[in-house]
């Protein structure tokens, strides 16, 4: 019994500085410094679009236009250069949507642009009609399978980039087609020898170069600005979108908005914390300062976790813990009132410390139970209608009560039994029984 | 020892008239919906210089948007609620508030919702609270399962759990047309967390009770339950003391985001404690004695 008790402590001693370790500010777990915080503390954007699929390729089901869609947006936004960005597809009966996160994003605009956007390019040609006008019509050529196919972006080959132009000094696109591409290319250029080629973006007439000489696979696109450039390039390289989107929920959060958020939750905690350490100290006197040093164990430990898992901290998930923290403090006071009533009652101290933990065992389970059951509701919540605040606080309450019941059970009762087995203080009174 | 179980009347009495309050609240006034459920969009604003909420408020009626409401927050900052604007409409928004205010907005937040994600939302949450109470509802009567009647004591836990429920919500009611409060997402997650802690409480008196009922107090049922929830006073006043600690430390210190969240914790913990001392085992008295007249104040002492 005792030896086993030695060795739970060593267990326990190993376990608090391996997480004192992992939570060291600056310390890298697994390429991360810091630990993981959500955009209402980094700030950035959330943006959900709903995608409208009545347009998508019939040879596709809804789950496979939609994946196509994320899959461009994840091209746009990794090109974009978003830290850690999040795109996630979402089914229910309200529709079909994207939920896209862009942690950190500074300019939101240019960013909704660059992903929202169809970017279905073509290029097209100007011909006669009836009445006389001249009206642009996509261009189109004999594919290698002998049909006419239409020219559009995705002949492109994935290697757009902004050049400056070496003539006017102004920004370009320059793309280069693939064989297939290039073929209808050249019969276009040299049926339209000095004539313009209109390129079209989503129906808009972005430039119409005369076709100077016939070419087969690399051209530019002229007269865009810089920041449009930059756009396009990233878009002709992830391909178009396979369904229009719009927005139908965003959250911007300012970027010191957040961290103000963050500076107040944090001094929030640590007076919480100290207010219960004091209060638990000066009324279970030895048992509160155990259970403390208990909350301690268990406030390293869980930040530890938060960090390897990694939990994304949130607001209302920083709350969470704080609250499971307040929490975790309820199993210690059930302990400790075990114990002082078994003291009352003419117990040794040996045979009261372990007679608390069998007698708490069962209300200590109980209750948590039901904060799991709320907690596994509104994480599903959370995750159903993209708020990633409700995930983050049923997150971080989940796995610190869950954890606190751990420091219950076993901190807790590990350092009491060595405290009782030490003679350190032997009188009940030191347990906070007032009429010993 | 104070006889908590004798003056279950009295108990009784406050929490019917906290409870009538709430129901008449919600009645007349309901509840008001944020953006969450109802669409349309907030914005928070920071801006360079001092600005007055007049003239905030002149400025955006000459934008167009004269039905906006505004809050103002700590920190200078401002709270704007409209119906949904597109980012275009946002973006002109910004750009007509600096021009007409002659300074520069430093930091931003937007939040905007469109009707079919906020049905979704709705829809969800209904669906969320009446899962989570069927499933502590089937816990409850689980975790008693070798008492008595152990339905009675879920049932009893249930009805405590809703005195608590309804409380909450009608404290937000209240507030809601007293001073302008919403519910929004953060609100359902403080109510459902309330359900967890609250029950939490009623289990650990309850759990005091069946103990002692084992060990055989009294024959006297009111006996055993008032023993069970003396026992439990100290514990239960002194974790949810700490709770609470650090809950008034986050809604004092915590800023606006989550302060319904933090509202509806701190008023669902202070009458979890009050449910789960002055009623739950009070009504299982109640119910075990067959005395439903003691449910009313005024009949003990005619009795």
């Amino acid at each position: 019994m005792k030896k086993n008790s030695k060795g739970l402590l060593i267990f326990i001693l190993i376990l608090f500085g391996f997480s004192l370790w992992v939570v060291w500010p600056n310390r890298d777990i697994g390429g991360r410094k810091d630990f993981v915080l959500g955009l209402d503390l980094k700030g950035g954007s959330q943006l959900i679009y709903s995608a409208n699929l009545s347009g998508k390729d019939p040879s596709l089901t809804d789950a496979q236009a939609l994946a196509s869609v994320k899959g461009t947006i994840e091209r746009r936004v990794n090109a974009y250069g978003v830290t850690e960005p999040t795109v996630q597809t979402m089914q229910n009966e309200q529709g079909s949507f994207i939920l896209v996160q862009l942690p950190g994003v500074k300019d939101i605009d240019e960013a909704l642009k660059l992903i929202g956007q169809v970017a279905e390019l073509d290029f097209r040609e100007q011909v006669l009609n009836a009445t006389g006008n001249t009206t642009w019509v996509i261009a189109e050529a004999a594919g290698s399978n002998g049909t006419d196919e239409e020219l559009t972006g995705k002949y492109l080959k994935p290697n757009a980039s902004v050049v400056l132009s070496q003539s006017t000094n102004q920004p370009e696109v320059a793309f280069e087609f693939n064989a297939e591409g290039a073929l209808l290319f050249k019969q276009i250029t040299t049926r339209n020898l000095n004539k313009p080629l209109g390129i079209f973006l989503d129906n808009e007439l972005i430039s119409a170069p005369t076709v100077q000489a016939v070419i087969e696979a690399k051209g530019v696109i002229t007269g865009v600005s810089l920041q449009q450039a930059k756009t396009l390039a990233i878009q002709l390289n992830s391909g178009a979108l396979e369904v229009p989107l719009t927005v139908v929920q965003r959250r911007d959060i300012g970027a010191t908005l957040g961290a103000d958020s963050l500076n107040k939750s944090l001094l929030a905690g640590i007076i919480g914390f100290v207010l219960i350490i004091l209060f638990m100290i000066i009324y279970y006197r030895v048992s509160g300062l155990v259970a403390c040093l208990a909350l301690v164990v268990y406030t390293v430990l869980t930040l530890a976790v938060f960090k390897l898992i990694p939990v994304v901290l949130t607001l209302p998930g920083i709350a969470g813990f704080i609250v499971s923290v307040g929490m975790g403090v309820d199993g210690n006071v059930l302990v400790c009132e075990r114990l002082k009533e078994e003291l009352r009652s003419g117990s040794t101290l040996q045979r009261a410390v372990e007679q608390s933990f069998t007698q708490s065992w069962s209300a200590i389970w109980d209750s948590n139970v039901t904060v799991f059951i709320a907690c596994v509701v509104l994480y599903w919540l959370g995750k159903t209608f993209g708020n990633f605040m409700v995930v983050g606080f049923a997150t971080t309450l989940f796995i610190g009560v869950a954890l606190s019941m751990f420091t219950q059970v076993v901190v807790t009762r590990a350092f009491l039994r060595t405290v009782a087995s030490s003679g350190l203080a032997k009188s009940s009174r030191a347990y906070g029984v007032l009429e010993a | 020892m104070i006889d908590f179980v004798g003056k279950k009347h009295w108990f009784f009495l406050i929490s019917a008239i906290l409870i009538i309050a709430g129901i008449i609240s919600l009645a007349v006034f309901g509840l008001k919906w944020g953006i969450d459920f109802s669409s349309g969009t907030a914005i928070t604003l920071q801006f360079e210089k001092e600005v007055e909420l007049s003239q905030l408020r002149q400025e955006l009626a000459g934008l167009g948007y004269g039905s906006a409401t505004i809050q103002p927050a700590a920190g200078g900052e401002f709270l704007i609620r409209l119906p949904e604007i597109s980012s275009d409409e946002y973006n002109q928004l910004k750009a007509g508030l600096e021009a007409g205010l002659a300074t520069n907005i430093t930091d931003s937040s937007l939040y905007t919702v469109s009707p079919i994600i906020a049905a979704g939302t709705v829809r969800n949450t209904v669906i969320a609270v009446i899962i989570a109470s069927i499933g502590i509802l089937l816990y409850i009567s689980w975790a008693f399962r070798k008492m008595p009647k152990p339905i009675r004591w879920g049932i009893c836990a249930v009805l405590a759990l809703l005195h608590d429920l309804i409380i909450v919500i009608g404290v937000f009611s209240i507030l809601g047309w007293a001073a302008s409060m919403e519910v929004d997402a953060l609100f359902i997650t403080g109510v459902l967390a309330v359900i967890g802690v609250s029950v939490n409480n009623i289990v650990v008196v309850f759990d005091r009770i069946r103990e002692n009922l084992k060990r055989g107090v009294s024959s006297d049922f009111e006996v055993v339950a008032n023993c069970g929830i003396m026992e439990s006073v100290g514990r239960s006043l002194n974790t949810s003391l700490a709770t609470l600690f650090v809950i008034v430390a986050l809604y004092l210190l915590g800023g606006a985001t989550i302060r319904t969240l933090i509202l509806a914790l701190l008023v669902g913990i202070t009458t979890g404690i009050y449910s789960s001392l002055c009623i739950a085992g009070q009504l299982l008295v109640v119910w075990e004695k067959g005395e439903w007249s003691a449910l009313l104040p005024w009949a003990k002492r005619t009795a």
